[in-house]
């Protein structure tokens, strides 16, 4: 099997390119294939990339984004200098950084209980149950949310109330809204996001746990000293990824639950962007791209960023 | 994946024969595990409870578990209303159509990313990847829809931004791991073409990943509303999650619905507005909730394929 030494001793000296000329031709048929998704994407992917130059322009409809007239970083200063700045910067990293130290370590814990569980039919129902509310729409969710939180008729303030304790007005008092932004979306995902760690768990050897537990380790060292270093590079995976949507916090579930008591904390980048443009009386579409593209190249410089730390320190990284 | 059953019993076992002292640990365990679970299921069952009670039950905190006063209000009031329906139908074709245009994408784009023998592979890998990475963003986009003329347009719910990168590593791993080499070397011995190959072989082997990108994929498109939010404005081709706002959150509800219960004295159109709101929520989630239970093991299976090479 000495492949590499073979072609280059007998084959005529062609040219390289001539000899890539012709396994590009043999493979017609497959660049045929990928010419669909190759001009698809270019279209709906990376014609809005050049749109982004509208961000460096004073963009106006009837010029286009060629005609429009360059404005520097103009746009980028006003968003800075704007008086909003600091607090849809502070709102949009409090719900995502509040989002993740309360929504990451969940599913980890579920996931490590849910494998030690003895019985497998009632692991089954629990993960059936617990999976579910993640294939609730989001416009059914915060609707569940008004109906359930609700100050007179909302189940938790019922079941405090008959706890003996004293309604809370969570959805009528600004100092909830992050509370039970974050903590709906736990209800939401914390099953669902068991899930890959479910399967990182089942790739660990079961050898070591046998290993241990003839050794005298308890449950609780096997888990500690068994399931977590296992399943440490699929949570140092997850956590990058996390780390770089920590800019975004997904507009659909955040624009439906503000409403003028919450606005002052909930008014995040993305519902500003579609704010600025699009219900805006004087729409500005070059302020809002601007916007936008801040937040896209923060998010950016947070991936790559935290995945060079990640590779540096524990070799596990995304590529 | 095949051998990942009897692996799992075996571990099982295991975990029974720990120490004496790891008797603690399962009751914990189990009672944290009951705890979350009950957590997540009653919300749920509370809402279906509420939604087939009297809205005067509901008003008045009557309802714990079981519905009060059966009745079937609530879900008569919402079928009254006059775009609910209209959604539905909306929704359905959105998804159908959408839902293709993703599947064709994934595997025209998966499938030739997969072949070893590709030249220029690196190139064509770098050109989606970076989709990943950074993206027009929302404003961008929404001219480029605006340019196509697709603005109100039913097409705009189906045509752009179907491309997911993500999924589509998915299908190309999947087309990696389970087409053999050796069946591509017997057909283009035997002089297939890499179309015929692809059509007629790579296709039908990757049966399994396409029904979970259709369910995803299906997921997706029913359960969004930022989409018809941005593009269309015609209430006529409003999607399901739409017309769930308008009731649900702006409280827009027709008088016709309000005639159907029978006191429509102010207070009592307050107190039926809770009711409807409940059956709406169940409504609203009956497809996917009927689905889920047969289709659940299926995105399981995705998030396992996705998780092997992340």
């Amino acid at each position: 099997m000495q492949a590499p030494t073979k072609a280059p001793v007998n084959a005529p000296k062609r040219g390289k390119a001539a000899r890539l000329w012709l396994q590009v031709k043999r493979r017609w048929g497959l660049y045929l294939l990928l010419a669909i998704p190759v001009a698809y994407v270019f279209l709906f992917n990376y014609v809005p990339m050049y749109g982004v130059t509208i961000a460096f322009k004073k963009y106006k409809i009837k010029q286009g984004i060629l005609g429009s007239p360059w404005a520097g970083l103009y746009q980028f200063r006003r968003f800075i200098s704007n008086a909003k700045f600091l607090q849809i910067l502070v709102n949009t990293l409090a719900v995502s950084v509040y989002s993740l130290l309360a929504g990451f370590p969940l599913p980890i814990l579920l996931a490590i209980g849910l494998s030690h569980l003895v019985s497998d039919k009632y692991r089954k129902t629990i993960q059936m149950i617990t999976y579910a509310p993640h294939f609730l729409s989001t416009v059914v969710m915060v609707g569940l949310i008004n109906q359930l939180l609700n100050m007179h008729t909302g189940l938790l303030n019922r079941i405090i109330e008959a706890m003996g304790g004293s309604a809370v007005n969570f959805l009528g008092k600004a100092q909830y809204f992050r509370h039970v932004y974050v903590w709906s979306g736990v209800w939401q995902g914390a099953g669902y996001g068991a899930i890959i760690y479910i399967s990182a768990l089942a790739g660990v050897d079961p050898q070591l746990h046998e290993a241990a537990a003839i050794d005298g380790a308890s449950m609780w060292q096997r888990i500690l000293h068994i399931d977590i270093p296992g399943i440490l590079p699929t949570i140092t995976i997850m956590l990058i990824l996390r780390m770089g949507s920590v800019m975004t916090v997904g507009f659909e579930k955040i624009y439906l639950m503000q409403n003028n008591t919450n606005i002052s904390l909930s008014e995040v980048i993305e519902t500003y962007v579609y704010k600025q443009a699009l219900t805006a009386s004087k729409p500005d579409f070059s302020y809002s791209t601007a916007v936008g593209l801040f937040q896209n190249v923060i998010s950016l410089i947070l991936v790559l960023t935290t995945n060079f730390i990640s590779t540096k320190v524990s070799s596990y990284g995304l590529w | 994946m095949a051998q990942a059953h009897p692996v799992h019993l075996k571990k099982k076992k295991l975990s029974m024969l720990g120490q004496p002292g790891d008797r603690s640990f399962h009751v914990v365990n189990l009672t944290l595990l009951t705890l979350f679970m009950l957590a997540v299921l009653y919300p749920l069952v509370y809402v279906v409870a509420c939604s087939f009670s009297s809205a005067y039950a509901v008003i008045t905190n009557q309802v714990w578990l079981w519905p009060v006063e059966f009745t079937l209000d609530g879900y008569k009031a919402c079928l009254k209303h006059h775009l609910l329906m209209t959604g539905y139908l909306n929704s359905l074709v959105y998804m159908i159509f959408g839902t293709l245009v993703n599947i064709v994408l994934l595997v025209l784009a998966g499938y030739p990313l997969s072949r070893r023998d590709l030249p220029g592979k690196r190139g064509f890998i770098m050109f989606f990847t970076f989709t990943m990475f950074f993206s027009g963003g929302m404003i961008p986009n929404y001219l480029l829809v605006k340019d196509l003329g697709l603005l109100d347009n039913r097409l705009a719910m189906i045509i752009p931004f179907a491309f997911s990168c993500y999924n589509m590593i998915i299908v190309r791993t999947y087309f990696t791991t389970n087409v053999p080499e050796e069946l591509l070397e017997a057909a283009q011995i035997d002089g297939s073409s890499d179309i015929h190959f692809f059509f007629r072989i790579a296709l039908p082997l990757a049966k399994p990943v396409i029904a979970v990108m259709v369910l995803f994929h299906g997921i997706g498109h029913w359960n969004g509303y930022m989409r018809a939010l941005l593009y269309l404005n015609s209430s006529s081709k409003y999607t399901l999650q739409l017309v769930l706002r308008d009731i649900l959150l702006l409280s827009n509800m027709t008088t016709d619905m309000m005639a159907q219960l029978d006191d429509s004295a102010l207070e009592e159109m307050q107190n039926a507005m809770q009711l409807i709101k409940y059956a709406v929520i169940v409504l609203g989630s009956l497809p996917v909730m009927i689905l889920y239970p047969f289709v659940q093991k299926y995105f399981v299976k995705g998030m396992m394929i996705g998780s092997v090479k992340g």
